[in-house]
């Protein structure tokens, strides 16, 4: 070990002891200790606001639409660690089209490997059992392969609480500490019906980065939805899987015939352009779905994409 | 010092080969172990298997006729091999011996057969009676089953999770914490008693327990005075020094008497090698008179009247205590109060009388359930039923793809399923309670219920404005509890009213999506 490395590192872990050793004095009398946080790198100028894309795998279209962005690097720097979160919320197959596409997945953690990421963490909070979920998403296998790491999220241990300042109905989340620690966070996210918020994309699937979802059923869902959306630890990507959509009975589906192949995806930074992107793809005006409304309006990003620089492809 | 005999080796691999694996069960919560092979040892526990075959009648439920047979041919063997909760208490005994080095031997005692036969009597009865309660108590497989679940798992459990934060907190994640579920507390105290007891009786006594409280021990007791091999001491050369006496559990070798109560023998083997005259051998009963050991006496009345009414009793018990129903209502704290008239029996019981009379609540369906939604319940079910597991859709629900509690269900109280078949059957149906749901208090939307149906049997229909309320097809629900477990408000605003008996639920229809998709047309923005 060089000595500048042992001296950074010997920094590094002192400091996260420090924190750790803070926590339960500062969670009740100083606030948060990880509010406020540095936010994520602010991504270079990128040459579009949003890609869509549509005719192809989820591989060449995720390999064509991070290339019209400048390429991983842009997101993906040496050394960084990475967490990647796509929606593995239920225990069923690919064919389902209720989770990610693992071959979405996979290439995705394939990029940011070949960017230099030092570590690609995956995981979800799912809500059917997480290893059965896991197991047959088809995502566990396909992170493993291209050489991320797949972590738990089903235990209360692995969340810690942050304010959310710009929250109307939600002020505080036990968010996952890997996404609060790494430096990169993608979201991928399947564009699906959902009986409870009507359509889950984006914004909807960082429920899956918290502990308690009962309360943001409890509190006004739609708001919360577009509240965690303020969160300082925005998703620097957010990858919207639409290669094989559930048109209705979601977000869990009751069989095969609820899916429509339709071989889409969206690309964009802007979590707030994906979702009215993905939802228009859907069939729906982005302004009747509650969360993307509020979140435009409290400035999480733009919903009306003709305000937009947009790369369509069409294979 | 002699070195062991060959068949206490033996002896001593199987028991320990059987303990691990029977622990194993009910201690892994990965699905591994209760997924392999495995798990088909739980057939050959002696009660189980009867049980079993009284449910289905099926030939691999004769797990319990292969131990007959083992006994008539070598007497209780099972006692010191196929139990694990025999095995148990060699083990308190063995660490007891190892920290106390200096104690005395065994010494011979005569039998409580009072107490045995009295006690074997008594469950019995209350077998005849309809209750399986003494039964659920007394098993050894199911006693052992309660302590391994609600003692040493929740320990194994804590272990694990200590040892996954520490390695997590440092990246690494090949260990992983398993979710803790708060112990029922009268499981728990059941299992302190009855190790507290095991572990004094075993430490003072040796298998005292098996030869008094233990009714399988004493039912094969009575076999084993059939058995066609047996321990025997050998008259001709035995000159009563108490050698083989001091070392035997069971503590049933009189060295004055130069006798041996193979009723009370589990088989431990210990005795063989201690005798320096050689003079204990395992062998074949009708060569006995001839060599001059003390013989066995076959022609005991008593044989056949108590193994009769024992078995008897047991194929009687079950079909009587199908009539017997103690259902107790469930209350759930409520402000609109939602209250249960029947608790949800796992899928595969086919309805909570059949459950209640076959259940000896051993728990290794709440140990293999991957989603804990089977826990141990109190009196849901009623005194006779006590410790039964339920549907618990407060701590979780059903996984509409598992048939695990079936698979491994030892008695034939949870029959095992076909996926296809288990997504069918409905244990209970949702009830929606319009007046505690967030859509009707607060107009905002929620709908975490339907999120969760694997059928959409609750569905969301057009309510006020953009909002979507609940609605429950019933023909299409499997009463799997999702939606319960899900909904957030306190009280529930759906919940699952239990099926007395199990029906069949209606297949989702399929109905295919409309339009062509053209992936050359341009993008709607």
């Amino acid at each position: 070990m060089k000595r500048r490395d042992f001296i950074s590192k010997g920094l590094g872990a002192a400091a996260l002891a420090g924190a750790a050793l803070s926590i339960p004095f500062n969670n009740k009398l100083f606030g948060n200790p990880f509010s406020p946080l540095p936010p994520f790198p602010s991504s270079p100028l990128l040459p579009y606001d949003l890609v869509a894309i549509k005719g192809g795998e989820p591989e060449e279209m995720f390999d064509m639409a991070i290339k019209a962005l400048g390429g991983m690097t842009n997101f993906v720097q040496k050394g960084q660690t990475v967490v990647v979160k796509p929606n593995i919320g239920w225990d069923v197959t690919p064919e389902r089209a209720a989770n990610t596409n693992p071959k979405l997945v996979k290439r995705v953690v394939e990029h940011c490997m070949q960017a230099g990421a030092k570590q690609v963490y995956v995981f979800d909070n799912t809500c059917d059992k997480w290893d059965r979920c896991y197991a047959n998403s088809g995502i566990e296998k396909a992170v493993k392969d291209a050489g991320g790491t797949m972590v738990p999220g089903h235990a209360e241990s692995y969340y810690q609480t942050v304010d959310i300042p710009q929250g109307k109905k939600l002020k505080k989340a036990k968010v996952h500490e890997l996404v609060l620690q790494s430096d990169v966070f993608i979201n991928i996210p399947v564009l699906k019906h959902h009986s409870g918020a009507k359509l889950t994309i984006a914004m909807k699937n960082l429920m899956g980065v918290v502990w308690d979802r009962m309360y943001w059923h409890r509190n006004d869902l739609q708001q919360c939805i577009a509240d965690y959306a303020t969160f300082e630890k925005k998703p620097t990507l957010n990858i919207i899987d639409a290669y094989r959509v559930m048109m209705k009975n979601g977000p869990r589906g009751v069989s095969e015939a609820d899916v429509s192949l339709m071989k889409s995806q969206i690309v964009s930074a802007d979590m707030v352009a994906a979702d009215a992107a993905a939802a228009k793809i859907f069939g729906q005006e982005p302004e009747d779905i509650g969360h993307i409304a509020l979140a435009d309006e409290m400035g999480v990003g733009v919903m009306s994409l003709d305000k937009l620089n947009i790369h369509r492809v069409i294979l | 010092m002699m070195r062991n005999h060959w068949l206490k080796k033996l002896r001593v691999i199987l028991s320990l080969f059987f303990f691990v694996v029977i622990s194993a069960l009910f201690l892994d919560f990965t699905e591994k172990a209760v997924k392999s092979v495995l798990h088909a040892v739980v057939h050959f526990q002696f009660i189980p298997s009867i049980l079993q075959f009284i449910a289905t009648l099926a030939p691999l439920a004769m797990g319990f006729v292969i131990i007959i047979l083992l006994t008539l041919l070598f007497g209780r063997v099972y006692c010191s091999t196929l139990c694990p909760l025999g095995t148990l208490q060699d083990i308190f005994h063995f660490m007891n011996r190892k920290l106390a080095p200096r104690r005395k031997g065994f010494k011979f005692k005569k039998p409580m057969n009072w107490l045995r036969y009295g006690i074997t009597g008594l469950v019995i009865l209350s077998l005849l009676t309809g209750s399986i309660l003494m039964l659920n108590i007394l098993d050894p497989f199911s006693a052992f089953g309660k302590i391994s679940h609600n003692m040493f798992r929740p320990l194994f459990i804590l272990g694990n999770n200590i040892a996954a934060k520490t390695l997590n907190s440092h990246g690494h994640y090949f260990l992983l914490p398993e979710q803790w579920i708060s112990v029922n507390k009268a499981a728990l105290a059941l299992a302190l008693a009855w190790t507290l007891l095991l572990v004094i009786l075993a430490v003072t006594r040796g298998r005292l327990y098996c030869n008094t409280v233990c009714p399988v021990g004493t039912v094969l007791g009575i076999l084993s005075r059939a058995s066609l091999y047996r321990i025997s001491l050998d008259q001709s050369v035995c000159n009563s020094c108490g050698k083989c006496s001091a070392v035997c559990k069971a503590e049933c070798i009189d060295p004055k008497k130069q006798e041996l109560d193979f009723s009370r023998c589990v088989g431990c083997m210990n005795c063989l090698s201690p005798c320096p005259d050689g003079g204990v051998h395992f062998v074949f009963a009708w060569n006995m008179k001839k060599t001059g050991m003390e013989s066995p006496d076959f022609s005991k009345r008593k044989f056949l009247k108590e193994t009769g009414l024992a078995l008897t009793g047991s194929v009687i018990a079950g079909p009587v205590a199908l009539a017997q129903n103690n259902g107790k209502k469930e209350v759930i704290k409520a402000s609109v109060p939602v209250i249960r008239e029947h608790p949800v029996t796992p899928p595969g019981s086919l309805g909570q009388a059949r459950f209640n009379s076959l259940c000896t609540a051993c728990h290794l369906c709440v140990s293999a359930c991957p989603t804990h939604v089977l826990q141990p319940s109190y009196f849901s079910y009623g005194l006779n039923g006590f410790l039964q597991p339920r549907m618990d859709y407060i701590t979780s629900f059903c996984n509409f793809e598992c048939t695990l509690c079936g698979d491994v269900c030892p008695t034939g109280a949870i029959l095992p399923l076909k996926r296809v078949d288990k997504q069918l059957i409905q244990l209970g149906k949702a009830h929606f309670v319009k007046e505690n749901c967030i859509v009707y208090t607060d107009h905002t939307d929620c709908g975490a219920c339907s999120e969760h149906c694997p059928t959409k049997a609750v569905d969301m229909v057009p309510y006020l404005g953009r909002l979507r309320i609940p609605e429950v097809t019933e023909n299409i629900c499997i009463g799997c509890g999702a939606c319960e477990y899900a909904c957030p408000t306190d009280p529930k605003s759906i919940y699952v009213e239990g099926n007395p008996v199990h029906l069949q639920a209606d297949k989702p229809e399929e109905e295919a999506l409309e339009g062509e998709i053209d992936y050359q047309e341009d993008f709607p923005f």
